[in-house]
């Protein structure tokens, strides 16, 4: 198999007053793990319960009450490790992260600090224009998720619902290997569709269950090599982290304008404060979150609750061995087996799901025109009614016998789009409704020669005129469709058309 | 039968199995005892209704011959187990009328053997103190006085109700917690036994947390037999504990043969403390020869980092309890402050952490806060880890060795007076866990045996530490070293 290869894309460049200014970006993405039940307690994870119905003894810290871990949670960090080809760590270890807020019931929120479960891997991220970055992953921690505070429901009061409260969550950390709004936000996709294939986050961003921390700093061009070569990070400019993003519109647009804020201050000959910051799409400005004094000492420590968790060797080669396709294999795979563009392998393996359909429909079938049908017609008409590929009317078998009966010449490639409108709306056998409703292509050079003829009886004067300038030939050819009903083989139509004024 | 209350765990068994005696009349004498002694402060939620309803099935399931351990034995609960549907409030303020939906594993442990519950027992405000005096509750009362002074001692902490309790009879038995001797140290300070197990012997769950790593529980008790039968009762592995070990329990009672001939005992050098009573060292002298007598091996031993333990365990120990204690914040359960105009959630925090914990509590949170906090968490509490670590590795080199158990004091004094200690310097106070505290660092079991009186007639006890799951022996040579002491005093009824 073919691997593929990318150029480097060029770091974004913003011009100040002063400098031209290079962006380093990082990452903490939150990932929610798939998962039925919480990282230390059996309540439910499912979302839109009723407020405070998934509460556990232990998600509501009662007194004595031990947090137990979830052994699934773990085995989707570790496929989630193996899917971002990462070290796996067969000894981690849980901290405390000590802080007061209300939803978060114990006080503190267990994480992993010290020795998290997953180390170094790597992110192949395409920018689709023929450049790609290879974005390293330093760590992924397990975590829980803390829960979910509401301020405005009540003009004295705060409500709390705990619903979310203990949920699993991956924290996947990258270096600062991103430089720029669009790569970010790449990053993101590519990480949401590495998940998604491996079934260890569904990715839905709208429902906070990915969300992103952006680490943002600026440089003058030629720092940023110098820290590539010697890993200082004295050579790049004070960082500053925006947290909990959950949409990749806001994403760009935060980065860009944290950017510029940073870029201000240090012309302006000021010095940018390493701090907390959120992003408020309302007035497209980043905002600081907390003061100096209120900065949080998490003091974390090792949480005595818990063991060391070990696991072994063999269960992650188990897992190693149970992982799917993943994304850059399977799109290196339709690129060499299908004859696909880079493009439009990219756009079939963007979900799993939309894989899978084009992988049925162009399996013995020409793959080329399988992926046109698929992108161009399948895409934008299920687009059209808003429905997902796992909803489309139309099954793998029955696009593949459209494409079956437009390969055989047995319908022509204008009537092909009717029948997959019929077979959409309708259902049924592509084949037995294009027998039925007569829509098969008339390859008879009789009956399109009598029509031909006919057309040429009834239009003295137009064949005088074609016959001097052959480009009114397409006139001829288009009568003779109208006549036939779209039926006749436009390629036996042109030839006879063609051959008639030649005469 | 008379004075039943009076019965051990040994004896009431054997009677109830007999038919000599019935659980509802065992539970009456209690009830009735405990009624009568108010004055020892020690039972603080009385739960008498449950206590006869208890009795009278497990008179039921004798009378089937069905009749598991513990099955109509009268018992006292530290307050920090949580009790369902009973008031369990750690000693505290800030848990004031918090009533838990579910029983800890230890104390449903001890139901399903059939024991039945009087009350819940005063204690130290989360197991923090040793002598009792930081107790909402106000302060238990010991039932034993020096000669014919009628000055109020302290029973110990932080299981000073239970001490109490069961030293003057209100109960059979009673369960304890130890983080850092707190079932050892009232143990001897009321002349009865008491053993803490090895970590992860005894499930935590449910049971309020002070230390994670150092908590457990164990049973206090009138004699080693009783401790033995109670503490296979209150052991099991669980799997809603994580540090719970999967390990078969044995039949602690029936390792009680009396035989330690050829048992290698370890002395201690550091533990010879600088201005140590000449009581307390007569006694350890006494005990060494009993077990010495009894035909064991007198060995002298060195722990060689035993003076870094008191320290590595006042940092270790509020450092936990620093981050176990932040979930009483006033927003689910328990005080919550009432607020001013204009308080936010800071202020909600504050004013109910500030009325919930008293100043004991308060200052280990600050001290375990100020140990974890950045820039002081190597000083403090790393090098107290490593430390650990160290007296881990004394304990094990000399079980490697060929030690069997290690005899120590159990207390550097008898009990003093209540309110003796007020104006001390704290540190005063934590001296009383020197000899207890390595036990709990390095995870190991220890026992608790009263073997004497000093001159104003207190009682002291001598403490015995064993090998990591070998309760079983541990509990045989405190058996020895019981029969040998021949320890019967009890304190004059006053109250």
């Amino acid at each position: 198999m073919l691997d593929l290869t990318y150029d480097m894309p060029k770091p974004k460049i913003i011009a100040g007053a002063k400098h031209d200014w290079e962006l380093v970006i990082g990452l903490e993405v939150h990932a929610q793990v798939s998962s039925n039940a919480k990282l230390f307690s059996g309540a439910s994870t499912a979302f839109g319960a009723e407020p405070n119905s998934n509460v556990s003894f232990v998600d509501a810290a009662m007194p004595g009450m031990l947090p137990v871990i979830n052994e699934y949670c773990v085995e989707q960090a570790v496929r989630t490790g193996l899917g971002l080809k990462a070290d796996i760590n067969l000894v981690s270890a849980f901290d405390r992260k000590n802080y007061f807020y209300p939803d978060l019931p114990q006080g503190y929120q267990i994480s992993q600090l010290y020795h998290p479960i997953v180390g170094e891997g790597e992110v192949l991220v395409e920018l689709g224009d023929g450049t790609a970055r290879q974005v390293r992953i330093e760590r992924i921690h397990l975590e829980q998720d803390a829960g979910k505070s509401i301020h405005d429901m009540d003009p004295h009061m705060s409500f709390v619902d705990l619903n979310r409260t203990g949920v699993a969550l991956m924290e996947i950390v990258s270096r600062p290997d991103i430089r720029g709004p669009e790569e970010a936000a790449a990053y993101v996709t590519k990480l949401r569709q590495i998940l998604r294939y491996l079934g260890t986050c569904d990715g839905n961003m709208q429902n906070g269950n990915m969300r992103a921390d952006v680490n943002v700093s600026i440089c003058l061009p030629g720092a940023y090599e110098k820290y590539q070569e010697t890993q200082d990070f004295s050579h790049l400019g004070t960082r500053c982290e925006i947290k909990n993003m959950n949409s990749m519109r806001f994403i760009q647009a935060a980065i860009e304008i944290e950017a510029r804020r940073q870029i201000a201050i240090v012309e302006a000959g000021g010095k940018v404060d390493q701090e907390t910051r959120l992003y408020d799409p309302d007035k497209n400005e980043t905002r600081s979150m907390r003061s100096k004094e209120e900065a949080h000492d998490y003091r974390y420590f090792p949480d005595p609750d818990l063991m060391p968790l070990e696991i072994e060797q063999g269960w992650v080669d188990d897992i190693q061995a149970s992982l799917p396709e993943l994304p850059d294999e399977k799109k290196s795979r339709f690129i060499n087996d299908f004859s696909l563009s880079d493009y439009d392998a990219s756009v079939l393996t963007a979900e799993a799901e939309s894989a899978e359909y084009f992988e049925s429909v162009a399996e013995g079938r020409d793959g080329k025109l399988a992926a046109n049908w698929v992108i161009n017609e399948l895409f934008g008409r299920l687009k059209k009614d808003d429905l997902d590929i796992t909803d489309s009317p139309v099954s793998p078998a029955q696009l593949g016998g459209i494409i079956e009966l437009i390969s055989a010449e047995t319908i022509s490639g204008k009537i092909a789009k009717d029948l997959f409108e019929i077979v959409f709306n309708e259902g049924g056998d592509p084949a037995v409704i294009v027998e039925e409703r007569g829509m098969k292509q008339v390859t008879d050079t009789g009956a399109i020669e009598a029509a031909l003829d006919q057309i040429i009886a009834d239009n003295p004067a137009q064949v005088e005129k074609a016959k001097v300038n052959p480009k009114l030939a397409g006139w001829f050819v288009g009568q003779v469709m109208k006549a036939t009903g779209g039926k006749a083989n436009p390629k036996a139509v042109n030839q006879l058309v063609a051959q008639k004024l030649a005469q | 039968m008379s004075d039943l209350n009076k019965l051990g765990l040994a004896e009431a068994r054997d009677a109830l199995r007999k038919g000599d005696v019935t659980s509802v009349d065992l539970t009456n004498a209690c009830l009735s005892a405990i009624e009568a002694a108010g004055a020892l402060n020690a039972f603080v939620h009385k739960t008498p209704e449950i206590a006869l309803e208890q009795a009278k099935a497990a008179d039921a399931r004798i009378a089937t011959g069905d009749a598991p351990a513990m099955c109509g034995l009268p018992l006292g609960i530290k307050d920090l187990f949580c009790t369902k549907g009973v008031a369990s409030q750690a000693g505290s303020g800030i848990l004031e009328g918090f009533k838990p939906e579910y029983e800890s594993t230890v104390t449903q442990n001890l139901f399903d053997a059939g024991a039945v519950m009087l009350g819940k027992l005063n204690m130290d405000e989360f197991a923090m103190g040793s002598s009792n005096e930081t107790s909402v509750y106000g302060n238990a009362v010991s039932p034993w006085r020096r000669g014919n002074d009628d000055a109020q001692l302290t029973p110990g902490g932080s299981s000073g109700g239970s001490a109490s309790a069961v030293s003057a009879d209100l109960c059979l038995a009673a369960t304890g917690t130890d983080t850092g001797g707190s079932i050892r140290q009232p143990a001897a300070f009321t002349g009865i036994t008491g053993i803490k197990p090895t970590y992860g012997r005894c499930s935590r769950w449910g049971v309020v947390a002070f230390a994670s790593s150092l908590d457990q529980a164990g049973p206090m008790t009138k004699s080693v037999r009783d401790a033995a039968i109670m503490l296979e009762t209150m052991c099991s592995h669980d799997p809603k504990d994580s540090t719970s070990v999967d390990m078969a329990v044995p039949n602690f009672e029936a390792m009680l043969t009396g035989d330690i001939k050829g048992k290698k005992i370890g002395i201690p050098r550091e533990y010879r403390m600088d201005g140590m009573p000449a009581e307390i060292e007569k006694l350890w002298g006494d005990g060494a020869d009993m077990l010495r007598a009894a035909g064991a091996e007198i060995v002298d031993i060195s722990l060689p980092h035993t003076k870094y333990a008191l320290p590595a365990y006042y940092v270790i120990a509020p450092a936990e309890a620093s981050s176990n204690l932040a979930r009483y914040d006033g927003v689910r359960y328990g005080h919550r402050a009432q607020l001013a105009q204009g308080d936010g959630i800071t202020e909600m925090y504050e004013k109910t952490r500030a009325e919930g914990f008293g100043h004991e509590v308060q200052r280990r949170v600050m001290i375990g806060t100020y140990v974890l906090s950045a820039g002081f968490y190597d000083a403090y509490y790393n090098r107290a880890r490593k430390v650990r670590t160290l007296i881990k590795k004394d304990f094990e080199d000399v079980f490697a060795a060929g030690i069997d158990a290690i005899l120590t004091p159990a207390t550097p004094s008898a009990a003093f007076g209540l309110g003796e200690m007020t104006d001390a310097d704290p540190v005063q106070m934590y001296l009383n866990d020197v000899f207890t505290v390595t036990v709990n660092l390095a995870g190991l079991p220890g026992i608790s045996v009263p073997t004497g009186l000093d001159a104003q007639g207190l009682p002291l006890g001598l403490q015995l530490i064993g090998r990591p799951w070998d309760e079983g022996d541990l509990l045989n040579t405190a058996f020895a070293l019981e029969t040998a002491a021949g320890f019967v005093a009890k304190p004059g009824k006053w109250w």
